[in-house]
């Protein structure tokens, strides 16, 4: 049995690759969820199939993602998937119902008349609503921590529903819509576009209201998230962190000031990939925070091994293939049915 | 609360496994087969130039977007599932069939997802020859979908290529006896087959209801003829691969044999039971139905063949008798009718009134939903039977759910029915609404493309 265990620290990479898995995840589904949550307030029907038409060819591919976190860490974490999923029970199986009823909007929509098109209307509005909310509460229940006992979850059904997920909820609803805004502003023209600017400049207010409060709260959750943010020597390497999240806000300002169509969504991800790397720097080495370590949580060496064989040829190929999806769609989009 | 806390968890948990996965089972079964057709009718396109082609193809791949989501929030779900209510399972067996999970999401989830958009979206935007490509890739994506998650299917009835350390965890020695166990070549032989037959009598029977309804007749004749031809050959080797699979099940797991034939004491010379009702309480079968030594010649091609009894195992370790012979029966009568259906086809070909018999586009139609069923039937077999185990002799399903109160598992079990049956009944709805209404003939001719700036413009060709 092969296994590089002796010249590669495997633990590390795959959760390095485990939090990409997931940072992809967010970014990329965070778009096509926050132009659900914003779908019902645009300005006409035609607006809202144009928003639709915008992520119709992607959603598929960017919930991939979803299933590549859920899985990966099922493969690369055995024990922090066995501990997480339960821990996480209630939230979980909500996010998925809101997503099932969200992803099929997308295949319903355009076949409906009359009521059922409102249906799916609402369908894709609150499904991606939904899931955003439950995908926030699920990363609030997973900051704040899990309490474990030998190799399982040993707490309550609902321990994950604080003051502080429900931030982070409003937290990531906010994010994804500025997501989805900013990518609207990008893909739509005229009518469409001026709202989705409109409500980029709301949600931006918002945004930087909510990750102000959790860069505040986080460290305050427990004193070894504390002692890396405000004590030396870890503070000589964060500091640049809060200033490049604060470069990449005025930037968002003045790009949308300034009415331009690409910069806004690109520094919205800017912004989203700080306060990702800002979570990851506060919970690392916790795979389960404060109790479980990616090194414990770990797969056996072997199986990591195997994976990274595959997960080092297949993710370039995965991405570039998923790059040319985009430049196939890219440019405008009109509102007719798209087939 | 109350009463629902006094739910069996496992057995909560199970029922849940069992109907978001025979939900979930349904679509891919469906688009294995169906984007494997969508590609040879592409390919009949880009060769002949046939509009008939087309517009069969711009019709299906509709379908097919309908049955892939589908099949996508259904299998998002499963993803989640080991985790949430089999977290004991998860944590034992992950060093072992996480990588194969892994692998399935890296090779195929993406290349389906990404290359699903360009099939359905991607008209005009990209060359013809490209977008065949396309549907190329993802049919071969559903394929290696099958391929990884049969490999860990199949593992779980005839693990191997592992250790079990004293912490009870398993740890993997070899990869390629892990991915290429026992069962896995028959297991994954008879579920792409049966994807194909699925599809072919879906597809038929539409189109014999094409030819009854007098409307889109020579679509419908390329639907039934196609799908017949499928019927000939491949309903014939299902049965033969159907048979050395049943064959690797009575040398792997002979109980899940004894189940599936309802026999509790026949030693040797077992009778062939057609019909019965096997009685778990007192170990026999009631009005049965049998052919002597039939069973056992089937089994060990010898009439007097030695075969496994059910009351050789304990009871603890048989698996649920009823439902084990009663799917197995649904899924062979089925079989049985789609080889005849291929009898029947052939003569009437050969007789020149393939298209003509009324009785014949009847039966077709009625056969429209005979692949599901017996898909279904046929999981129900293999998985029932694999109890009271989750992974066959190493880890039983008692000892493998998750620390959640039964309370929550039944609430998310509710949730799941009714969010399924609103998707299920409307996805339904809105394919057989789609199908009513038939191909759309009156589109833009061919070799016309609606390009990126809105212009209509002569193609090539």
């Amino acid at each position: 049995m092969f296994s590089f265990e002796e010249f590669l620290n495997l633990p590390l990479i795959w959760g390095g690759f485990l939090a990409l898995a997931i940072l992809l995840y967010v970014i990329l589904d965070g778009f096509d969820l926050g132009v659900g949550i914003l779908y019902p307030f645009a300005p006409s029907d035609d607006c809202r199939s144009r928003a639709m038409n915008s992520v119709a060819p992607f959603w598929d591919g960017n919930e991939t993602w979803l299933v590549l976190g859920g899985g990966g860490m099922f493969a690369a974490f055995p024990l922090a998937y066995a501990i997480i999923m339960p821990a996480l029970y209630v939230p979980i199986i909500m996010m998925l119902v809101f997503l099932i009823f969200r992803g099929i909007a997308f295949e319903l929509r355009f076949k409906a008349t009359g009521i059922g098109r409102k249906f799916w209307d609402y369908s894709f509005h609150f499904g991606s609503l939904g899931a955003a909310v439950f995908q926030g509460l699920i990363l609030g229940g997973f900051v704040q921590g899990i309490s474990v006992e030998g190799r399982s979850f040993a707490g309550g059904a609902f321990d994950w529903l604080t003051a502080f997920s429900m931030m982070t909820a409003l937290g990531v609803v906010t994010g994804y819509a500025l997501l989805g805004a900013t990518w609207l502003n990008m893909k739509t023209t005229d009518k469409t576009q001026i709202w989705a600017r409109k409500c980029a400049d709301y949600l931006l207010i918002f945004v930087g209201f909510f990750m102000g409060l959790v860069c505040l709260w986080v460290p305050f959750l427990d004193t070894e998230m504390h002692q890396r943010w405000f004590q030396a020597p870890f503070i000589y390497y964060v500091w640049p962190i809060p200033l490049l999240t604060g470069a990449l806000y005025i930037g968002l300002i003045v790009s949308l000031i300034r009415e331009k169509e690409v910069a806004p969504f690109l520094f919205s991800i800017g912004l989203f990939i700080m306060g990702y790397v800002g979570l990851a720097i506060s919970l690392w080495p916790y795979i389960v925070p404060h109790t479980v370590t990616v090194d414990q949580a770990a797969a056996a060496p072997e199986s990591l091994s195997l994976m990274l064989i595959g997960a080092v040829i297949m993710l370039p190929v995965i991405l570039s293939y998923t790059a040319y999806c985009y430049y196939v769609f890219r440019g405008k989009v009109g509102h007719e049915p798209l087939y | 609360m109350e009463f629902l806390g006094s739910l069996d968890p496992i057995l909560l948990a199970r029922i849940q496994f069992a109907f978001t996965v025979s939900f979930h089972i349904i679509f891919p079964a469906f688009t294995i087969g169906l984007a494997s057709w969508l590609a040879v009718v592409e390919g009949c396109w880009l060769k002949t130039k046939k509009p008939v082609y087309k517009e069969i193809y711009k019709l299906w791949v509709k379908i097919f977007a309908v049955a892939f989501g589908l099949g996508v929030v259904s299998g998002v779900v499963m993803s989640f599932q080991f985790g949430t209510n089999w977290s004991v399972f998860s944590d034992r067996t992950g060093n072992v069939l996480g990588p194969l999970l892994a692998y399935e999401v890296l090779t195929a989830f993406f290349l389906e997802g990404s290359f699903l958009g360009i099939m359905l979206f991607g008209w005009g935007r990209v060359s013809d020859k490209m977008h065949f490509v396309s549907t190329v890739v993802v049919a071969i994506g559903t394929l290696f979908s099958a391929f990884w998650i049969l490999a860990a299917n199949s593992w779980m009835h005839t693990p191997q290529g592992f250790e079990m350390r004293s912490d009870g965890i398993l740890y993997p020695l070899n990869w390629l006896e892990i991915i290429f166990n026992p069962s896995f070549p028959y297991r994954f032989s008879h579920m792409v087959t049966g994807a194909y037959l699925t599809t072919a009598f879906t597809v038929g029977g539409i189109g014999a209801w094409y030819i009854w309804r007098k409307k889109f007749k020579a679509h419908g004749k390329v639907m039934l003829g196609m799908a017949m031809i499928m019927a000939v050959l491949v309903a014939p080797l299902q049965l033969f691969i159907g048979d050395l699979h049943g064959l690797n099940t009575l040398k792997h797991q002979p109980v899940k044999i004894a189940a599936m034939e309802g026999n509790w004491e026949h030693e040797r010379s077992m009778p062939l039971t057609v019909f019965a009702i096997p009685d778990e309480e007192a170990e026999t079968n009631h009005m049965a139905l049998e052919i002597p030594k039939l069973g056992s010649f089937v089994l060990t091609h010898d009439w007097e063949g030695e075969v496994p009894t059910l009351k050789e195992f304990a009871k603890e370790d048989r698996p649920p008798v009823i439902p084990v012979f009663y799917a197995f029966r649904v899924m062979v009568s089925i079989g049985m009718l789609m080889i005849l259906t291929g009898v029947f086809a052939l003569i009437l070909h050969f007789r020149k009134k393939l298209f003509e018999t009324k009785w014949f586009l009847l039966w077709c139609m009625a056969l429209t939903p005979s692949g599901f069923i017996a898909i279904l039937a046929g999981w129900f077999v293999t998985e029932i039977g694999r109890q009271p185990w989750v992974a066959y002799g190493i880890i039983r399903t008692s000892e493998a759910a998750s620390p959640v109160l039964g309370e929550y598992v039944a609430l998310s079990l509710m949730a799941f029915i009714v969010a399924y049956t609103i998707i299920f009944g409307s996805g339904t709805y809105y394919i057989l609404k789609l199908l009513a209404k038939g191909p759309n003939v009156d589109e833009a001719p061919l070799g016309v493309h609606q390009k990126k700036d809105g212009k209509l413009k002569e193609a090539k060709t």
